[in-house]
C-alpha cells in the first residue's frame, strides 16, 4: 500500500508536473503565436456581428 | 412507429422514438407508485406518470399541428435560429429567481426569529435551506445557463440549434428535475449531500437530461459556418462536461429498491467527503463559474459594442481556469480526517486561482475601454460590470479563505455564507440579470419597457446586497472569534447559545438585505412583463435589429 502510493506520488511529481507545464506551454504559444493576431482580432469581434 | 395523418406528411423518429419512451416512462413509474414504500416516492413516481403523459400528449399535439416539412436551417440565406426553448428558459428563470429569494428571504427571518418555523417539518430550516440553494443555484442558474448557451452557441455559429424534439427535452426535463428535487427536500427526501441533494432516481433523469444537453450543444457547433469556436461556447462547452463528470462521480449510489427512495452511496468516510468537495467546489468552478463567465463574454462586449479586450488572455484564461479549479476541493476539508497533503494541495491551488480569475475579471472590465461612458446611461451594462467586479472581489476572498490559518477563523461561521453571497448575489445574480435584461427585448423583439426601472433595480439590490455581505462579516468574525476564546483558565469564554445570541442583529440586517434583493428582482419582472406585453412599440424594435454592426 504504502509502495504503491510513494510509487504513484513520485510519478505525479515529476512526470505528472512535466506534463502539465508542458501543456500549459502549449496553449501559451497557441494564445501568443504572432501570425494568430488577425483571426483573434476577428474572433474579438465575433459577438458585435449581426446576420 | 409512423404516424400519417396528412399524405406527405409522417411522424420522425424522434418523434415517434421519444413519444415511445415517454408512454412506456408513464406504465414503468405508475407501477412503482403502486409498489411505492413511501407515500412521498409514490407521490413523485406519480409525478413523472403525469409529465411523460403529458409528453407523449405534447409531442404527439405538436406533431399535428406542425408542417410536413421540418425548419428549414436557413431562410433567405439568414440561419433560421431556434429560440423557442430560449424563451421559455428566460420566463423559468425568472419564475425559479423569485422562488428562491423568496424562500431565501424566509429562511433569513427563520434564523432571526425561529419561531417562525411554525413548528412543521415542511418548513424547517433543514428542508427550506437545500430548496433555498438549488432554487437559485439550479433553477434560476441553471435556466439561464441552458437559455443563454442556447442562444449564444446559435448567433455565434450562425447555426439552427441541433435537434427538433431535443432542446425541449432538455429545457423542460432540466425543469421537470427542478421539480422532483425541490418537492422532494419539502418531502424530507435527500441524500444528504450539499447541493446534490437529490436521490438516485432524480439524478439518473438529470444525467438523461444532461447528456442530451451536451449532444445537442456540441451537434450545433460542429453545424457551425462560423470557422472560429467563439470563446463563450468554449466556457459552456467546459461547465457542460464537467458537470456531468461531477454529477455521475458524487452520485454514485446504490439504492435500496426500485420502490424506495432511498440509496446509499458507494464511497465511505474521507474518500465520500473528498468526493463530495471535489464536486461541491467545482459546481461553483465550472457551474456558477465557467458558464457564466461564457455570458461575460457574450453579453459584455455586445451591450457594449465593442470587441473583447484581448481575446488572446481570454484563451489562457480558460485553459488556466479550468485546470486550476478541478484540484481546489479539499479547502472545504481543512482540519478534517483528510490527509494533510491533500488539504494543503487544495489551499495551493486555490491561491494560484487568483490569477486566470483576475486574468478574466480584467478582460470583463476593460472590454469597456473606449465605452466607459455608457456606465452613466445604461444601467444594464452596469450592472453587468458591478457583477464582474464582485467576481473579482469574491475571488480574492476565497483565496484568502482557503488558508489554513485563516479557515481556522473562518470555517463553520458566516464569513462563509457572506463570502458565497457575494459571488452569489453579485456575481452570478447581475451578470444573469443583465443578461436576461438584453434577452428578453431581443427574443421578444421589444425594446425594454423601462430603464429607469432598471436603475432602481440596480441600486436597491446593490444596497440589499452590502447590507447581507457586510453583515455576515461581522457576525461571521464575531462568531468565529467568539468560539476560539478563553478564559485565564484555559476554558471556553462562552457557551455556543452565547454565540447564536450575538448574532441575531446581523441576521436581522442580513434579512433586511435580503428583501431588498427581492423587492429589486420584482421590479425587474414587472420590467419584463410590460416590455413583453407592449404593442405599440413592437414596429419600433424591429428597425436596430437589421443595422450591420460594422
Amino acid at each position: 500500500m504504502n509502495e504503491t502510493y510513494r510509487a504513484l506520488a513520485e510519478f505525479a511529481q515529476t512526470w505528472g508536473l512535466a506534463y502539465f507545464v508542458g501543456v500549459f506551454l502549449v496553449v501559451l504559444a497557441y494564445a501568443l503565436w504572432p501570425s494568430r493576431q488577425q483571426a483573434f482580432d476577428e474572433a474579438a469581434r465575433m459577438p458585435l456581428r449581426e446576420d | 412507429m409512423s404516424v400519417t395523418a396528412v399524405p406527405g406528411k409522417s411522424m420522425t423518429l424522434g418523434e415517434g422514438g421519444t413519444a415511445f419512451a415517454f408512454a412506456i416512462l408513464a406504465f414503468l413509474s405508475l407501477i412503482i407508485a403502486a409498489k411505492a414504500y413511501t407515500p412521498e416516492y409514490a407521490f413523485h413516481a406519480y409525478l413523472f406518470t403525469a409529465g411523460s403523459a403529458a409528453a407523449v400528449f405534447a409531442i404527439v399535439n405538436r406533431y399535428f399541428d406542425r408542417p410536413a416539412e421540418p425548419a428549414p436551417l436557413f431562410i433567405d440565406g439568414k440561419p433560421n435560429y431556434n429560440m423557442g426553448p430560449v424563451k421559455f428558459a428566460t420566463v423559468a428563470a425568472m419564475f425559479w429567481g423569485i422562488a428562491g429569494f423568496t424562500v431565501g428571504l424566509y429562511i433569513a427571518l427563520e434564523l432571526a426569529f425561529p419561531f417562525l418555523n411554525l413548528d412543521l417539518p415542511w418548513i424547517s430550516f433543514g428542508r427550506l435551506r437545500p430548496l433555498h440553494t438549488s432554487a437559485v443555484i439550479f433553477a434560476f442558474g441553471g435556466n439561464v445557463l441552458l437559455g443563454t448557451s442556447f442562444y449564444v452557441v446559435q448567433r455565434t455559429c450562425r447555426a439552427r440549434l441541433v435537434g427538433d424534439i431535443a432542446p425541449w427535452f432538455v429545457i423542460l426535463g432540466y425543469n421537470f428535475f427542478i421539480l422532483i428535487a425541490g418537492t422532494g427536500y419539502l418531502l424530507g427526501i435527500t441524500q444528504s449531500k450539499e447541493y446534490a441533494e437529490p436521490e438516485w432516481y432524480a439524478d439518473l433523469w438529470l444525467t438523461i437530461v444532461w447528456v442530451t444537453y451536451f449532444l445537442v450543444f456540441m451537434g450545433t457547433i460542429m453545424r457551425r459556418t462560423e470557422p472560429h469556436i467563439y470563446v463563450a461556447n468554449w466556457f459552456y462547452l467546459a461547465f457542460i462536461l464537467t458537470i456531468a463528470v461531477l454529477h455521475l462521480g458524487n452520485n454514485a449510489a446504490v439504492p435500496v429498491s426500485l420502490f424506495s427512495a432511498k440509496s446509499y452511496i458507494v464511497w465511505s468516510g474521507v474518500q465520500d467527503a473528498m468526493v463530495q468537495w471535489w464536486y461541491g467546489h467545482n459546481a461553483v468552478g465550472f457551474f456558477l463559474t465557467a458558464g457564466f463567465l461564457a455570458i461575460m463574454y457574450y453579453f459584455i462586449p455586445k451591450r457594449a459594442e465593442r470587441p473583447v479586450y484581448s481575446y488572446r488572455l481570454s484563451i489562457i484564461h480558460f485553459w488556466a481556469l479550468i485546470f486550476l479549479y478541478i484540484w481546489a476541493g479539499p479547502h472545504h476539508l481543512h482540519y478534517t480526517a483528510l490527509p494533510d497533503w491533500a488539504q494543503t494541495l487544495g489551499m495551493t491551488f486555490s491561491i494560484m486561482l487568483w490569477m486566470p480569475s483576475w486574468g478574466g475579471m480584467i478582460n470583463g472590465l476593460m472590454t469597456l475601454s473606449g465605452a466607459w461612458d455608457k456606465l452613466r446611461t445604461d444601467p444594464v451594462l452596469r450592472m453587468m460590470v458591478v457583477s464582474v467586479a464582485f467576481y473579482g472581489m469574491a475571488t480574492f476572498e476565497g483565496p484568502v479563505m482557503s488558508v489554513k490559518s485563516v479557515n481556522s477563523l473562518s470555517h463553520y461561521t458566516d464569513w462563509t455564507i457572506g463570502h458565497v453571497h457575494s459571488g452569489a448575489l453579485g456575481w452570478v445574480g447581475y451578470i444573469s440579470f443583465g443578461a436576461i435584461y438584453c434577452l428578453v427585448p431581443w427574443l421578444w423583439n421589444r425594446p425594454l419597457y423601462s430603464l429607469k426601472l432598471v436603475n432602481w433595480h440596480f441600486w436597491i439590490s446593490t444596497i440589499g446586497i452590502v447590507l447581507y455581505i457586510s453583515a455576515m462579516w461581522v457576525s461571521g468574525i464575531l462568531q468565529g472569534l467568539m468560539w476560539r476564546a478563553y478564559t485565564s483558565l484555559g476554558f471556553l469564554e462562552y457557551s455556543f447559545i452565547e454565540t447564536v445570541e450575538a448574532m441575531h442583529p446581523f441576521y436581522v440586517i442580513r434579512a433586511m438585505g435580503g428583501a431588498l434583493f427581492l423587492l429589486g428582482a420584482l421590479l425587474m419582472v414587472w420590467n419584463l412583463w410590460q416590455t413583453v406585453h407592449s404593442k405599440e412599440a413592437a414596429v419600433a424594435a424591429a428597425a436596430p435589429t437589421l443595422v450591420p454592426a460594422e
